[in-house]
């Protein structure tokens, strides 16, 4: 209890590891600077302004959906909901697309749905108390069969042209509208979880919700509005990627939810909740899609590729741990 | 005694099937013919196989998402095994299919017990790595019925009192299971880590090495639903039991698994599966499409855990709390 004297709430949680974690960013980068040359030299067609442009079609839908998500795990919640939210908005968006509902029509109806997903997550969650990783296991199976239900082994296809500016379009030579999006949210994000009340509420939710409520922190209603961001984050994400594939199947997006964790957890969130950073995640991001750039580049199969991103949610959390534990048994 | 039990997660399950049964049965007679019910039984054997060596995991807090993944891998392994050596006796294939699933399961539970890894991350890992594996070791083709031996093949379906061996295995295991929860220090263990962790401790019970245990028995289950798989359809490739664990994980909380540990019982998880197994069964009988499946499973997890959660909440105060949270 001797902390009660420190005027200073740190962040991070005070462990054997917090060297190792105040540089994790800067490891981060350094890994992001080193994949980058190493593919350079790899292969001729990476350093090609508009191969890396397509490149960021990796990253972009799953790193907006993983800003939310990093801040609903340092909170101490999950939601593996998120690619059946995708499923399901962009089922609702195709079937308003089938009656001719215009653009903005469109993406008002796939926020709404993925607002709804959001809210229905999160009653379950704050309103009766049920552990969010069960509840999004359910809902996970419950919006993909929903999708299923509405579309069997069919497809939506009729958008209509101006609904592609979303996944399609550049806003700039060669930077994409979607990677705008990226960067908008990353500051956005970045602002709320560090600059703001809000913020600090998520943090110290995370640290210690009984402390939290006792400090006059509405735990519940935070955690409920967490889950809705979420929700219209996977919404959003789900309305670019529709537009860049022009049509949805009810298996879209499908295990996005796993790329999505790993990110956030390569970035250097707690997957307990209570520490981590959206810098963190932004160069997860850029990391991940140059190793699934690198990989594609090097003719390496989408499935082999994901033996990697497993792997690297795996040794990303066991590493540093198992370092610590040498290191202890050392001393 | 008797009203205790007719509150019981059991009975509701019990009476949730017949009342099933029965509505089916209104319209469809021919559903509930003994013969039709040991099809629905022998359907669902795998299920009940798997969701049992899942429950021990979720007793101990824990939650294995990697089982369908280990099942297409061992599953593939077994296949692959056969087309090379067709002469390989069954029993030493089962042998195989149980060893390679356990060392699998091995796998989570020492990342789980060594590093102290959140179970939910280590098996979503594990889970992709071990579909990768598949591709790798079968360049994403398949594994064809004509490719694999008659003796392989046939196995699951040979009769033995008029149920098929795949039968048989569920009822075994479900056997070995009452006994091992009920019966044996490990099975006590399970409830003592789920329960309460830090009392766990005090009574000389490694928590560690029990989750370790639960994820190897869950994973031996997963290895032994791989042969059991390949061989009844009689097909291997990279996604068969595709989302298969989420209808395992159903089953357990259906069944009064909670999700946070230490209260269940091998009856509630077997009633579970076999709720789940008589509406996907049921599903084209009664004319409605398979593409209802997974919704329905979906709503069955949410209102089970939901039910769960009113169910906890009458059972008395939680005391020590703040101490379970440090832990």
């Amino acid at each position: 209890m001797t902390d009660a004297t420190h005027h200073h709430v740190p962040d991070r949680l005070t462990t054997p590891l917090q060297r190792t974690l105040k540089s994790w960013e800067a490891l981060l980068l350094a890994v992001a600077v080193a994949i980058f040359l190493l593919n350079s030299f790899a292969s001729p067609y990476f350093l090609n302004a508009w191969n890396l442009s397509d490149a960021t079609f990796n990253f972009t839908e799953k790193a907006m959906i993983a800003f939310a998500m990093a801040l609903v795990i340092i909170s101490g919640e999950i939601d593996l909901s998120v690619a059946s939210i995708i499923a399901l908005t962009s089922t609702a968006m195709g079937a308003a697309a089938e009656f001719g509902v215009g653009t903005p029509g469109i993406v008002a109806i796939g926020l709404a749905v993925g607002l709804a997903c959001g809210a229905f997550n999160g009653a379950l969650v704050t309103g009766l108390g049920l552990p969010s990783i069960v509840v999004t296991i359910g809902t996970m199976s419950l919006f993909r069969g929903i999708s299923y239900i509405v579309l069997g082994d069919q497809a939506f296809m009729n958008y209509p042209d101006s609904f592609a500016w979303f996944g399609q379009g550049y806003v700039f030579w060669v930077i994409t509208v979607e990677l705008v999006f990226f960067f908008v949210f990353a500051v956005i994000y970045g602002v709320v979880l560090h600059k703001t009340n809000f913020g600090r509420a998520v943090y110290s939710i995370g640290n210690n919700p009984v402390g939290a409520l006792f400090s006059g922190i509405r735990v519940k209603r935070v955690k409920f509005i967490l889950f809705l961001l979420t929700g219209v984050m996977a919404a959003i994400a789900s309305i670019c990627l529709t537009s860049r594939l022009g049509s949805t199947r009810p298996s879209i997006a499908f295990g996005m939810e796993l790329e999505v964790v790993t990110m956030v957890v390569l970035g250097g969130v707690n997957i307990l909740g209570g520490s981590g950073s959206i810098p963190g995640v932004v160069i997860a991001a850029f990391v991940m899609g140059l190793v699934t750039f690198g990989l594609g580049l090097l003719n390496v199969p989408g499935i082999v590729m994901s033996i990697f991103i497993g792997l690297l949610l795996i040794g990303v959390i066991a590493l540093p741990r198992l370092f610590a534990q040498i290191r202890q048994s050392r001393s | 005694m008797i009203s205790q039990f007719l509150k019981s997660r059991e009975a509701i399950l019990v009476a949730a099937i017949v009342s099933l049964l029965a509505l089916i049965a209104t319209r469809f007679p021919a559903f509930v013919e003994p013969g039709n019910l040991v099809n629905v039984f022998n359907d669902t054997s795998t299920l009940i196989i798997l969701a049992m060596g899942q429950m021990c995991v979720i007793l101990t807090r824990c939650i294995d998402l990697s089982v369908a993944a280990n099942v297409a891998l061992t599953g593939m392994v077994v296949a692959t095994l056969n087309t090379l050596m067709p002469g390989l006796p069954v029993a030493a294939i089962l042998l195989i299919a149980l060893v390679l699933g356990a060392c699998l399961g091995a796998i989570n539970g020492l990342l789980v017990w060594k590093l102290q890894i959140p179970a939910i991350v280590v098996t979503l890992g594990t889970m992709t790595i071990f579909r990768g594996i598949v591709f790798l070791i079968s360049d994403g083709k398949w594994i064809n019925a004509h490719e694999m031996s008659a003796g392989f093949k046939d196995f699951p379906r040979m009769e033995l009192a008029g149920l098929p061996m795949l039968s048989w295995f569920a009822i075994v295991v479900v056997i070995c299971f009452v006994v091992m929860i009920n019966r044996t220090p490990l099975g006590r263990s399970f409830f003592a880590v789920g329960g309460n962790p830090n009392a766990a401790v005090y009574t000389g019970i490694d928590v560690g090495r029990t989750q370790f245990l639960a994820f190897t028995i869950s994973g031996m289950m997963a290895g032994l639903t791989g042969y059991l798989w390949v061989s009844r359809f009689a097909v291997a490739y990279v996604d068969i039991a595709g989302g298969f664990e989420l209808e395992v994980v159903a089953a357990c909380v259906i069944g009064g698994i909670s999700i946070a540990g230490g209260v269940g019982s091998v009856a509630g998880t077997l009633l579970g599966a076999l709720f789940l197994g008589v509406i996907k069964n049921a599903l084209p009988v009664i004319n409605i499409s398979p593409f209802w499946q997974l919704a329905i499973s979906g709503s069955a997890i949410i209102i089970a855990v939901a039910f769960n959660a009113q169910q906890g909440r009458t059972k008395g105060r939680v005391i020590l709390k703040s101490a379970e949270h440090t832990a």
